[in-house]
């Protein structure tokens, strides 16, 4: 908790904000629409975070909701009775996409940026090959539910968002997330202290794959079948976790503080648009919050050094 | 001392030209809600015309509208507004023919349709005996070698959908001094090609929708514009139409917002904006891929959906017809991908073509929905294909058959 009291700070205050130019926002209606479109990109930020706190990167998590969307789309064409087991596929594709990427990285050695960078690829290139660019098929009313209709006035999307929450924060207190965290601290001690570190990883990749299941089901329910709707989410979710204040490379970092990163990003794109500035600027946002964040993150580390160096700025 | 006072009259020149420049960057960019919800109560809220405008072309395109075209009136794709034929003798050969295709991409479900269809009018001639077509894959660099590569290849006649204008320009020249060129969809900026085929037009399309709006949305009624994106020329013509309209009529434009074409994206817009004005009376959109979406954001906020216009694509009617909505959709017809296999075909004989093939534009209505509206097909298949009477229908456009 303590951990994710800067972020927390961050968020009131953007929350603050749309408040003051939107009033509507304060309304119970308001607000859970603010939560509902945030869903997604909060569970791929939790997702993301298990990866992150391991030492590892997921770049594939944006193609892959694209990828389960389409898939879905085709698979349920427009039928009912298709409706769950499609939803239970998507999440074993989830999982395997996952598994796949968490033992190239461990038992290959390969570097998970290029492993998910490659996976990133493979799907979307999957995806233009299998639609040829544009998707077929349709989503069921029953499988858009969950993103679109709610129980009485609290959309699906938010009571999924809460468990999922409820589930990684009970998770790192387990001792699932204290190795996780030792792995992704010092990889050798905690291989040495008896820690599965593989394990520990390809467990955390899986979660990421099912993270973005679960995201997927949210935004193919909101807004139906497209080919772009995953576009860009990997970068979406990597800016959320460090904006919490997870330390990229391991280690450090509460999965709460990564969610709240993930609804502070959603206000400030909330924010920007209601000021009227171009949604092309959301990625440039991304891109300094992710260099500032991680700069900010470097000062601190070595403070004992830094003094020195600020003085010869200061008199430069 | 006049020396003073024209330095005075200069600077205060200057300055008054600095106020009347500033003031359309003002407008296009509000600084907060509050001051663009003041500014767009004294003027149409439509912000400053586009750089794509061009008034002659404006007036041309909605003129067309109104003319009857030429040629069988159950075959759109063989019509044309008002042709000035050229003549083609001096390509005439015999076949049979070797036809070559650059097209630009089929990275949307329009041109995938398209591309479908152009493919079954192939199979119609016998007399095409080979037909080598490249895609581009939306990158002009690979166009250009596309079509450098496609003169390599004994091309009889070569069709090019571009995939920018001023980029391929120069590659469309090179190739019309050794092949006949056709050029279809998106224009070139020259002349040089036998003939360029296109419908009447974004003007066109544009001003049937907002005229649609200004018609149906009371006095005083707020109006959301959703543009897919800036810089485009053929959507640039779209909203520059449909801007030519609002700011003529009495209806308010209280926004118009980029969607990126993504459907995520343009619910998330329109839910922003029935939230912040309560109500929003009409939508205005430069394409229907996304139209779906924006009536689901109404429906959500259990709000009746406005007048709204959307395109031809299938999930739009469907809906159309399924919440009986008050809903028009001009056409970017795919039919058009029919046309230059044609055209090709009429060249390689020596039969004169229009130099510009302007092909019928029609718009759906409610009066006219029940003809478009086919429930077998699939949700992105665009309604005015023209592709009904072609071999492998519907199966090969991704329809079911009965």
């Amino acid at each position: 908790m303590k951990r994710a009291l800067p972020i927390l700070a961050v968020l009131v205050v953007l929350l603050a904000a749309i408040a003051v130019a939107n009033p509507f926002f304060l309304e119970p209606a308001g607000f859970l629409a603010f939560l509902k479109r945030a869903a997604p990109l909060v569970i791929l930020a939790a997702g993301q975070y298990f990866v992150i706190v391991s030492g590892e990167f997921d770049l594939s998590v944006g193609s892959l909701v694209t990828a389960e969307v389409v898939i879905a789309a085709r698979l349920i064409d427009g039928d009912e009775s298709a409706t769950w087991p499609v939803i239970a596929l998507l999440i074993v594709i989830g999982l395997l996409v996952g598994l796949v990427n968490g033992v190239v990285t461990t038992k290959l050695r390969v570097p998970s940026f290029i492993v998910t960078l490659g996976m990133l690829l493979i799907l979307s290139g999957a995806v233009f090959l299998w639609t040829g660019g544009a998707p077929r098929g349709a989503l069921s009313e029953g499988f858009r539910v969950f993103g679109r209709g709610g129980l009485g006035p609290v959309p699906w999307s938010v009571l999924i968002l809460l468990a999922v929450g409820a589930a990684a924060i009970w998770l790192m207190r387990a001792d699932f997330g204290k190795t996780l965290m030792a792995t992704g601290d010092n990889e050798r001690a905690a291989a040495l202290s008896g820690v599965r570190v593989d394990r520990a990883k390809i467990f955390a990749f899986m979660l990421s794959g099912l993270a973005a299941a679960v995201a997927a089901i949210l935004l193919g329910g909101f807004a139906g079948v497209s080919a772009q709707v995953g576009q860009g989410l990997e970068f979406s979710a990597i800016t959320a976790v460090v904006l919490g204040g997870v330390v990229l490379g391991g280690g450090r970092g509460s999965v709460l503080a990564a969610m709240a990163g993930a609804f502070t990003l959603e206000a400030l794109f909330t924010l920007l648009n209601l000021y009227g500035i171009s949604g092309a600027l959301e990625f440039t946002v991304q891109g300094v919050i992710i260099i500032a964040a991680v700069a900010a993150g470097a000062i601190r580390l070595p403070w004992k050094f830094t003094p020195r160096k600020g003085d010869a700025h200061a008199a430069s | 001392m006049p020396r003073h006072k024209a330095a005075v009259a200069v600077f205060s020149a200057l300055v008054l030209a600095g106020c009347t420049t500033d003031k359309p960057t003002t407008a296009t960019q509000p600084a907060a809600p509050a001051a663009s919800a003041s500014q767009s109560a004294q003027s149409a809220g439509t912000g400053t015309q586009s750089k794509f405008f061009v008034q002659a072309d404006f007036d041309a395109q909605l003129a067309m509208r109104s003319q009857t075209p030429e040629g069988p009136s159950d075959k759109p794709w063989e019509q044309a507004i008002a042709p000035q034929m050229t003549d083609t003798a001096k390509y005439k050969k015999d076949g049979p023919y070797h036809l070559c295709f650059s097209n630009a991409a089929v990275n949307n479900p329009w041109r995938q349709v398209g591309w479908k269809t152009m493919q079954a009018e192939v199979g119609l001639h016998k007399e095409i005996e080979k037909f080598t077509a490249l895609d581009a894959e939306g990158k002009d660099d690979k166009q250009i070698s596309d079509i450098a590569e496609l003169q390599a290849k004994g091309c009889d006649a070569l069709i090019i959908s571009p995939n920018t204008t001023a980029t391929l320009t120069p590659a469309v020249t090179a190739a019309c001094g050794k092949v006949p060129v056709i050029v279809f969809d998106r224009g070139v900026e020259t002349d040089c090609p036998v003939t360029f085929i296109k419908p009447i037009g974004g003007y066109a399309f544009g001003a049937d929708a907002a005229e649609f709006l200004v018609e149906k949305v009371p006095a005083g009624g707020k109006v959301l514009a959703l543009r897919i994106l800036p810089g485009v020329d053929v959507l640039e013509t779209r909203w520059s139409a449909a801007k030519v309209v609002f700011d003529k009529s009495k209806v308010q434009v209280v926004g118009v917002e980029f969607t990126d074409g993504d459907a995520a994206k343009t619910k998330s817009i329109v839910s922003d904006y029935i939230q912040r004005h309560g109500k929003i009376d009409g939508v205005w959109m430069d394409a229907g891929a996304t139209a779906v979406a924006a009536i689901e954001a109404f429906e959500d906020a259990g709000l009746p959906v406005p007048p709204i216009n959307g395109e031809d694509q299938q999930d739009f009617l469907q809906k159309w017809k399924d919440a009986n909505l008050t809903a028009v959709a001009p056409t970017y017809p795919t039919y058009q991908w029919r046309t230059p296999i044609i055209a090709a075909l009429k060249i390689l004989k020596g039969e004169e073509v229009p130099k510009m093939w302007n092909l019928p534009q029609p718009k759906v209505t409610s009066e006219n929905l029940a003809t478009y509206l086919k429930p077998n097909m699939p949700p992105l298949h665009y309604a005015l294909c023209g592709c009904e009477d072609l071999p492998g229908f519907p199966e090969t456009w991704g329809g079911k058959k009965g």
